[in-house]
């Protein structure tokens, strides 16, 4: 895959289970949330149950966001590396109930499991109430070796790349 | 999410392996970097080094995250907890160091992941509604949460009972007794979304926060599925088809069924209806076993034979009783939200030891009129074969000794508990076929 990300950096994303979404809430604190990550190539998806909506909430009210992938355990890559995206997010949410189904063939790559769950919506029905959540990346801060007591590489994404 | 005590979070964080720190850069940004970290009890940590470009500057509120899952291969993840703290930036060398001023966290070992969404149910709907959306679901699905159709086993076993009886005796008719079994599914669907309504009115489904498969209702009301006036429809139109369906039984077979059909309507209304509320005094098992038991089986014996009989009645104790058992079991997740609205069920009012004995005795007691029933000639000897799934009383109490308080884990032994009463139903019904053909 060759998108807008550095190629290093996409295979983080397509290796990843979770990473760290951060937020800034209306008083300006920094909140994160650990999230599976899916990558298209062009954008960042996150998905969000109607269950946990608050970070939706947030991100309306200020749709600057970064996403951060860290944890060796939920990055399983060798070599590690660690990154975090910055960029815009926007809130996909115009048919709850099926809209986030068309991320399932990149959700279902990382967590299999899923389409049992999905099968099962019947059981916990506002969990499948769902919100995508999609960031347009700006900024990457990149750490081949995932030391980041070492400076970053830093790429910043052309607008022509997006 | 819930809310942690700064000095329990940084204790917790020291079995995470890397921490992630947060900051909000100059441009509105937020930024975020992996990093090692050590706690530095009773509320400090330290996070770092740090590059200087990956620091936040001193003085900045940040976020730490500590965050575990644990892989696996093919399926997805599990052991997912993660915690948040937060802090003002204080600079320390390389180092980012923090005192958390507050901190929230979930770990899926204590706080399951359906406990978890079942408390977040609020903020759904309230997010939802501010949408313009609603959750939905198809129709059969609906259907088959709202009135919670499994559980028709309950009915399904006494009125087979009943029909197996007046085979033996002869009087045995498909028609009428298919007749029969629908007005009996009728009432017990009724009854079902009956108490629905009436748990969600008194809020026990609300503050019921760990339902599971079989306890704590249907959840259709709670979810914002159907509404309150939907469910109060839906239970007087099956009330109205059952009552339909025995008045036509009484005009046709016998007049008898009209203060059977009558008993079994009141039972099902006087289990959760005010000002009765039986369920809330300590009294739903024996109404249930009443109901699910006797009234049922007889009930149908006097549509196909047209005439009263005790053998339906003592035949059908053994389910009875493990029809009772069934709510009973089913009720110990319940607890805490039954107790805090005063329903003062058996399982509210007794500890765990107690509710286990009774269990066990009860169970016990099943099985023996089972017995009792074949060696007084009261029932025949081939239904002997139901007493084949007893074995499975052990493994229920096994299952409520170790999971008491554990909903999602008692889950298993709730079904084994159905499983019991269906299975000895149906070979009390077997035994009954066989006894037709070899006496």
């Amino acid at each position: 895959m060759s998108g807008v990300l550095p190629p290093d950096v996409e295979k983080l994303f397509n290796a990843a289970l979770v990473g760290e979404l951060t937020v800034v809430s209306s008083s300006g604190r920094p909140i994160t949330y650990p999230l599976i990550p899916l990558y298209d190539g062009r954008y960042v998806y996150l998905t969000s149950a109607a269950l946990f909506s608050k970070k939706l909430r947030h991100i309306k009210a200020n749709p600057k966001v970064c996403f951060s992938l860290t944890d060796p355990v939920a990055v399983p890559i060798q070599p590690f590396a660690r990154a975090t995206v910055q960029g815009d997010a926007e809130i996909i949410e115009d048919d709850p109930h099926s809209g986030w189904e068309e991320l399932l063939p990149l959700w279902r790559a990382k967590e299999p499991i899923i389409d049992s769950f999905v099968k099962k919506r019947f059981g916990i029905p506002l969990f499948f109430e769902r919100s995508i959540i999609r960031i347009d990346p700006r900024r990457v801060l990149y750490w081949p070796d995932g030391r980041t007591e070492t400076a970053p590489q830093v790429f910043e994404v052309s607008e022509v790349g997006r | 999410m819930s809310t942690l005590t700064s000095v329990e979070a940084v204790r917790r964080a020291a079995s995470y392996n890397h921490a992630v720190l947060s900051w909000v850069d100059a441009d509105g940004y937020p930024n975020s970097v992996g990093a090692p970290f050590r706690s530095n009890p009773p509320s400090t940590v330290v996070v770092g080094p740090l590059a200087e470009g990956a620091r936040p500057p001193a003085g900045s509120e940040v976020c730490v995250t500590f965050s575990h899952i644990r892989p696996q291969r093919g399926v997805g993840y599990d052991e997912r907890r993660y915690i948040n703290l937060w802090g003002t930036a204080e600079r320390d060398g390389e180092n980012i160091r923090l005192v958390a001023t507050r901190a929230t966290g979930w770990d899926e070992a204590e706080t399951p992941f359906f406990e978890y969404a079942e408390r977040n149910v609020p903020q759904a709907r309230s997010y939802l509604e501010s949408l313009g959306a609603n959750v939905r679901l198809s129709r059969f699905w609906m259907f088959f949460l709202a009135t919670r159709l499994p559980f028709l086993t309950a009915t399904i076993a006494p009125v087979a009972l009943g029909g197996a009886v007046a085979a033996r005796d002869g009087a045995f008719h498909w028609g009428w007794f298919l007749l029969t079994l629908l007005g009996a599914c009728a009432v017990h669907l009724g009854l079902n979304i009956a108490n629905d309504v009436f748990d969600d009115a008194n809020g026990a489904d609300a503050a019921n926060v760990t339902p599971t498969m079989f306890s704590g209702g249907s959840r259709v009301i709670q979810y914002g599925l159907v509404s309150r006036g939907a469910m109060v429809r839906a239970a007087v139109a099956f009330y109205c088809l059952a009552g339909f369906i025995g008045v036509a039984l009484a005009a046709t077979r016998t007049l008898t069924l009209l203060w059977v059909g009558f008993v079994g309507v009141v039972l099902s209304l006087v289990y959760s209806a005010p000002p009765f509320r039986l369920v809330h005094r300590g009294l739903g098992e024996p109404v249930t076993a009443l109901g699910f038991g006797p009234v049922m089986a007889v009930g149908t014996y006097l549509a196909l034979a047209r005439a009263w009989s005790w053998e339906p009645v003592l035949a059908s104790v053994p389910v009875a009783v493990l029809v009772a058992l069934i709510l009973y079991v089913n009720q110990v997740p319940d607890r805490r939200g039954d107790a805090a609205v005063g329903k003062r069920t058996l399982i509210v009012r007794w500890p765990k030891q107690r509710v286990v004995a009774t269990y066990t005795a009860l169970a016990v007691v099943a099985f023996a009129v089972l017995v009792l029933n074949v060696v007084f000639d009261i029932t025949p000897a081939w239904t002997l074969i139901a007493l084949l799934p007893a074995p499975l009383v052990l493994k229920v109490r096994r299952g409520l000794l170790a999971h008491y308080d554990q909903p999602y884990a008692l889950m298993s032994y709730m079904q084994d508990n159905i499983v019991l009463h269906f299975a000895t139903g149906t070979l009390l019904v077997i035994g009954y076929v066989l006894s037709n053909f070899f006496g």
